[in-house]
Order: structure tokens, then C-alpha cells, then sequence
């Protein structure tokens, strides 16, 4: 089935919203959070989805730490998400940002 | 539809350190205060200082303000308004116990009270022993500065406008500011926020440079505003680089890396810092090694396909060093670049990290500018504070510890003489249909469809121009060469257009305008450096490398109108004590 004019607009809106949501503080959380919007973020199921919206409301110091691989989070699923977003920086095109 | 207007106090753009603590100041007197800021506020860049705040407390070794006020002018090389100086010195002890007693959890000695620590440029008795002068909250200081800053402006009902992106500030005929004109992201709509004095704290614009330190929002947008309104730019030729940051990402390589014994190849392999520093080696000043580093590429020497880098290696010092002694850059080099630094050597180039220069302020924050009556006269109802201000006391170079202070005391000092400017000025003055329309001109321009080049295509170009001609190697031709490059440059912004024509959450709309903001902070900084013809501080140049007190101790001015250089003097004479006259600068 493919998607209706409305809910493309729907997913087109939200990736807006979230680009805009990865702005951060700090330039590792730029980086980071944008190669996975634009790379990994389409590949996720909608609990995936939601959890990188999740991932978004924390404050920057704790993503930062997540991401640095400074701390771990809790969360299971959070945990599995930081790997990938590590995973897509890692394995992107050299010298993309 | 006509905009809807909004009415304010105080309208304070930025909610970094500086826009909050003056905020804070002015909410706590029940005043109506409106912040608006593009990100949500505790996702500022003040988040990203990790070093701490410089005050003379004096709880770990002997210290003082004045010794405080002495490395900052030498720090400066001696370009510091040194009255404003003095102020901070003096300030920076009653501020940070005011952080202290908001809730910032600073480090503690034994005895309860701040740890400091010590940090490069400080001194005891004027330039003698080390002193201790950083009180810091571990490694996050600006987080947790920031953190509760925003907490206690939420108590003190604050009024945030949060996603919101101002377009310009709103001008009357007589020159006095009355607000801007602001635009939701969400939903694209604009407002007028009228207001009866403004606050520019919309901190700095590393974004301009290709290789920066600095995270996606620092566009200097602010700057860039006080340019359109009229208001020139001091000082913007000085602005610091790191020599090593990751190449091509721009995130800092502490110098503890060469400080552990790392060093740097060029594409040959070769230690090249043997030909330009041949005892300090990668251990010679920043600038030197920046300027060595470009060199090295410059004359066909760098590493990578492109040989635009070079290489710093660690690999020597084993693994039990690099990641023990590095943890910071092992992570950095494992998640950006997929490699251990133990075994494989860092792409590096200098990366663009801090303005000193920046809207031209009193030390009241008041925005000043040459008009009839002399250089500084005060621009009514306009303030500024932050990187995106300049004081100036940062002058040529800042000391580390010195720019979360400097948006504290002056951001506090914002908050103070608005207090005062509000109760003189009781009423909000009149705003007319022409004093709106530069800035509904200025965002409808994005308007314009058909075809046309990509915001990203022109900021990719402009961020490399000013990377290759106002980075770490200044000299007449390559800075010649970049005015004419970036004056082409802002002819082809006129010809780009947004595909992108939606109200909701159009993202591509804001860089648009950021673009904007960039041109004119980058024609700024090339124009100024361009025109200083000398070295000092961070602006080094290679046909001018000394110091020339006789014809460049002054402030630059550069104006927007007719792209026009102006200078004045440095205010050498401090509030209550004796000036520190220019001597060699010599650590």
C-alpha cells in the first residue's frame, strides 16, 4: 500500500520537526544526530521512531555522555539506538558531516 | 493579515549564559521579560564549556583581582578597554558566589568551600607564580551554569519564546531599537515583540569557517542584525583557532595530546615542526603551529587524498598512555573517525573555536557606536552581552576561564542598566509601518521562487573562502584575494532560492537567513583582518608579524554600509587603578 498525499506530508513535516530537534548545544550532538536523521532514521519501525524522539528530550550532557560512550543508558532500547547512531557515524562516508 | 505585536519589558534574544543571567536579573524585579531563542534554551552553546569561570577567590593559592585584571590585559596584548577590565575582575567574585547561591554545584576542597583550578595565563603578583583561578563543576561547568540559570528564569516567570528565530531588530528614525520582528518555526507565522529595551546575547558564529568547534547554531546572528541596524563590528579580525582539531568534523584535540608527547607528519611523513620550532617542536605557541600546519598543506605537503590535512601521531605512546592519559580523544577518534589513536594517527587541521570581537558595548552592555557627538555614543534602548558582544575585554586573545565569565558579569550588568533604562523610559515608544518593513523585506526575500543555488551550496563555499583566506595564515594577497572571492560570494546569495516554500517547520527557510547572518559576520572578520597590518593576539600575519602599538593600538570598526573600516582608540585607563602599559607579550 502506498502512502497517502497526507501522511507523506505527515512523515515529510515530522523529519522537518526533528532535523530542527537535532540542533544541539554541542557540535558532537550536531554531527551525531544528523548523519543518523539522515541515514539510519528512515530504516527505524515506528518504536524505533519513537524511541529517537525520546532520545531527543534528554539534555545534551547525558546524550553527549550516551554517545561518547561515556555512559550507557538504562534503557534497553535506548541502548540499542545509541549503538546504531555510533554505528552510522562510523561507518559513513569519510570526511561527510 | 496584519502581525500580531506582543509587548515586553525587555526582549532578550539568546538564551545562552549571558541572555539568562540577564534575564534572570530582570524577571526577579518583576519585570515583563521575553526570551526568545532559535533552539530550546538548554540547548544553547554555553552547554558546550567545559573549562569553568575565572574569579580571583583565592581559596587554593594566594590570589587577587588585580593580578586577575593583570593577565587579562597582557592576555589581550594589550588591546583590553581596560576599564572594563577592571569591572569584570572585580565582578567575577560576587557573581560566581551569586551562581553559587542559585544552585550551580561547583567542585569543593576539603573545607567546603570552590575548588580552582589552574589554568594557562594565570598568575600571582603580576606575572609571577601559577595561580589557581577556575572554579569549575567537574568537566561541565557551562552545562550546569546553564542548567540553572534556566531553572531559576522558570521560577521567576520568564516568558520564553522557544523555536522562535529573529529576523532583525526594529529601528526607529531616531536610531533607538523597539524590538524585533521574530518568526515561529513551527508554524512560520511572524510577531512583532515590542520592547522597551533589547538585549543581543546570541553568542558567536564559528560557523563561518569550514573547520570549527562550534555546534550548527553559532551563526552569528545577532552580529549580524546589529550590522543591518546599523551598528558596526569591533575587533571581529580576532578570533582564536586550535591548531589541532579532527579534520574535516572540526572537534578540539586538547593540546594534552602533544603535551603527552604526540607530534605532528605531514603527507610525507615528515615531523615538519623540526623546520619551523626546532626546540619547542609541536609544543611551540597555537599559532605557530597552526600557521605551520597550513603552511605544510598550502605548499602541496598534506595528507589524504585531497592533501588537505595533517597527521598527528600518538601511536608511539602505546595503548596504555593514549587511553589512559587521552580517554576524551580516544572516544572522539572511535566514534568520528572508527579509529583508536593508539595504532592509527589523527587527521588534524586548526579549528576556528572563539570570537573576541563582536558588538561594540560599554560596561554596562550598553551598544555603542561612532556617531556625531564621538565614537561611542550609546544606541538607545540597545544592549549586548556575550561572544556575540565585545566589550572589549578579550581584546586580541582570551584567556581560558575568561568567556563564561565574560557572559556572566556582563549579561548580569545587561540585566542591571535595563532595570534602570526601563524605569527612565517608562513607556514603549512608537513603532511605525516603515520602521517594520527592512526586516519584513529581508524575510520576505525568501520568498522569491524559480531557479536558483542551494543555501547549503553557497554556505559549503563561503565556509571554505573564509577557511583558506581569514584562518590561521593572513597575509595582503590571500586576504586581497578573499574580499574579492566573498564579495562575489554575496552577489550569489541574491540568486539563491528556496525549493522549500512551506510555512511548518521549514528548516531550510532558517538557514536561508542564517546564510544571511554568515555573509555578513564573514565580511566582517576578512575585512578587518584584512586592514589590521599588523600581528597581535590571535591575528597573526606573515608580512606583518610584529607588534605595532604606535599605529594599531585601536579598535576596528567595521560598518556594513559601503563595507567601510573605522577605528578608535583603546580605553588604556582603568576605574580606580593604574594602567598596565604595553609590554612585549612574553609567558
Amino acid at each position: 500500500m502506498y502512502p497517502t498525499d497526507a501522511a507523506t506530508a505527515e512523515i515529510s513535516a515530522q523529519a522537518a520537526r526533528l532535523r530542527w530537534q537535532c540542533r544541539r548545544g554541542m557540535l558532537e550532538l550536531d554531527l551525531l544526530l544528523n548523519r543518523f536523521l539522515e541515514t539510519g532514521f528512515a530504516a527505524l519501525d515506528d518504536a524505533g521512531r519513537a524511541d529517537f524522539v525520546r532520545l531527543l528530550g534528554y539534555q545534551d550532557q547525558i546524550i553527549h555522555d550516551w554517545l561518547m560512550g561515556q555512559a550507557v543508558p538504562a534503557d534497553a532500547a535506548l541502548r540499542q539506538l545509541v549503538g546504531q547512531i555510533r554505528a552510522a557515524m562510523r561507518d559513513g562516508p569519510a570526511g561527510a558531516c | 493579515m496584519p502581525i500580531p505585536h506582543r509587548k515586553f519589558d525587555a526582549l532578550i534574544i539568546g538564551a545562552g549564559g549571558a541572555g539568562l543571567n540577564a534575564a534572570l536579573r530582570l524577571a526577579s524585579a518583576d519585570l515583563r521579560v521575553a526570551v526568545v531563542s532559535k533552539v530550546f534554551p538548554t540547548r544553547s552553546h554555553t552547554v558546550a564549556a567545559q573549562g569553568g569561570v575565572n574569579a580571583a577567590l583565592a581559596n587554593v593559592l594566594p590570589d587577587d583581582w588585580h593580578w586577575h585584571m593583570f593577565d587579562t590585559v597582557k592576555g589581550s596584548d594589550y588591546l583590553g578597554d581596560q576599564d572594563a577590565i577592571e569591572y569584570m575582575c572585580r565582578e567575577a567574585i560576587p557573581t560566581v558566589y551569586e551562581l553559587e547561591h542559585a544552585g550551580v554545584p561547583f567542585s569543593r576542597i576539603d573545607d567546603g568551600r570552590i575548588y580552582q583550578r589552574a589554568f594557562g595565563g594565570q598568575s600571582q603578583n603580576f606575572g609571577g607564580d601559577q595561580a589557581a583561578r577556575t572554579c569549575a563543576a567537574a568537566d561541565r561547568t557551562g552545562h550546569a551554569i546553564l542548567h540553572t540559570l534556566y531553572q531559576q528564569n522558570v521560577r521567576a516567570r520568564t516568558h520564553f519564546f522557544d523555536e522562535y528565530f529573529a529576523i532583525d531588530l526594529i529601528r526607529d528614525e531616531e536610531g533607538a531599537i523597539l524590538g524585533a520582528l521574530v518568526l515561529e518555526i513551527e508554524t512560520g507565522e511572524t510577531l512583532i515583540i515590542e520592547a522597551k529595551a533589547t538585549l543581543l546575547a546570541t553568542g558567536g558564529h564559528g560557523q563561518v569557517f569550514r573547520t570549527t568547534t562550534n555546534a550548527f547554531i553559532n551563526t552569528g546572528d545577532g552580529m549580524a542584525m546589529a550590522l543591518r541596524a546599523g551598528v558596526p563590528l569591533m575587533d571581529m579580525e580576532f578570533y582564536q583557532f586550535h591548531p589541532t582539531g579532527v579534520a574535516g568534523k572540526g572537534m578540539l584535540i586538547t593540546e594534552g595530546a602533544r603535551g603527552e608527547g604526540g607530534y605532528l607528519i605531514n603527507g610525507d611523513g615528515e615531523r615538519f615542526m623540526e623546520r619551523y620550532a626546532p626546540r619547542a617542536l609541536d609544543l611551540a605557541s597555537r599559532d605557530v603551529v597552526a600557521r605551520s600546519m597550513v603552511t605544510e598543506i598550502r605548499e602541496g605537503r598534506g595528507a589524504g587524498p585531497d592533501k588537505d590535512h595533517v597527521m598527528l601521531r600518538l601511536d608511539h605512546l602505546g595503548a596504555d598512555v593514549v587511553h589512559r592519559r587521552l580517554p576524551g580523544i580516544t572516544d572522539i577518534c572511535r566514534v568520528f573517525l572508527g579509529i583508536d589513536p593508539a595504532e592509527q594517527p589523527i587527521p588534524v587541521f586548526p579549528t576556528a573555536h572563539y570570537a573576541m570581537g563582536g558588538i561594540p558595548t560599554d560596561r554596562y552592555a550598553r551598544v555603542v557606536a561612532p556617531a556625531r557627538h564621538g565614537p561611542e555614543e550609546i544606541v538607545p534602548g540597545l544592549y549586548a552581552a556575550g561572544e556575540c558582544a565585545c566589550v572589549s575585554v578579550h581584546g586580541a586573545n582570551r584567556l581560558g576561564g575568561n568567556s563564561l565569565l565574560d557572559i556572566l558579569v556582563f549579561g548580569r550588568a545587561a540585566g542591571t542598566d535595563i532595570l534602570d533604562y526601563v524605569a527612565e523610559n517608562p513607556n514603549h515608544r512608537p513603532m511605525r509601518e516603515a520602521d517594520i518593513e527592512p526586516a519584513l523585506t529581508r524575510l520576505g526575500r525568501w520568498d522569491r521562487t524559480g531557479e536558483g543555488e542551494s543555501v547549503a551550496a553557497v554556505k559549503a563555499d563561503l565556509r571554505k573562502l573564509m577557511e583558506d583566506h581569514c584562518g590561521v595564515f593572513r597575509d595582503d594577497a590571500t586576504m586581497a584575494e578573499g574580499v574579492e572571492k566573498l564579495k562575489a560570494l554575496r552577489e550569489r546569495v541574491e540568486h539563491v532560492r528556496l525549493k522549500d516554500q512551506s510555512r511548518t517547520f521549514n528548516t531550510a527557510r532558517i538557514e536561508a537567513l542564517e546564510l544571511d547572518n554568515l555573509v555578513d559576520v564573514g565580511m566582517a572578520t576578512l575585512m578587518s583582518a584584512y586592514h589590521r597590518q599588523e600581528s597581535r593576539g590571535a591575528h597573526s600575519r606573515v608580512d606583518y608579524p610584529e607588534r605595532d602599538d604606535e599605529q594599531w593600538m585601536k579598535h576596528s570598526l567595521y560598518a556594513r554600509d559601503g563595507d567601510s573600516m573605522d577605528y578608535k582608540p583603546v580605553r588604556t585607563k582603568p576605574l580606580t587603578v593604574e594602567s598596565f602599559p604595553p609590554k612585549a607579550r612574553v609567558y
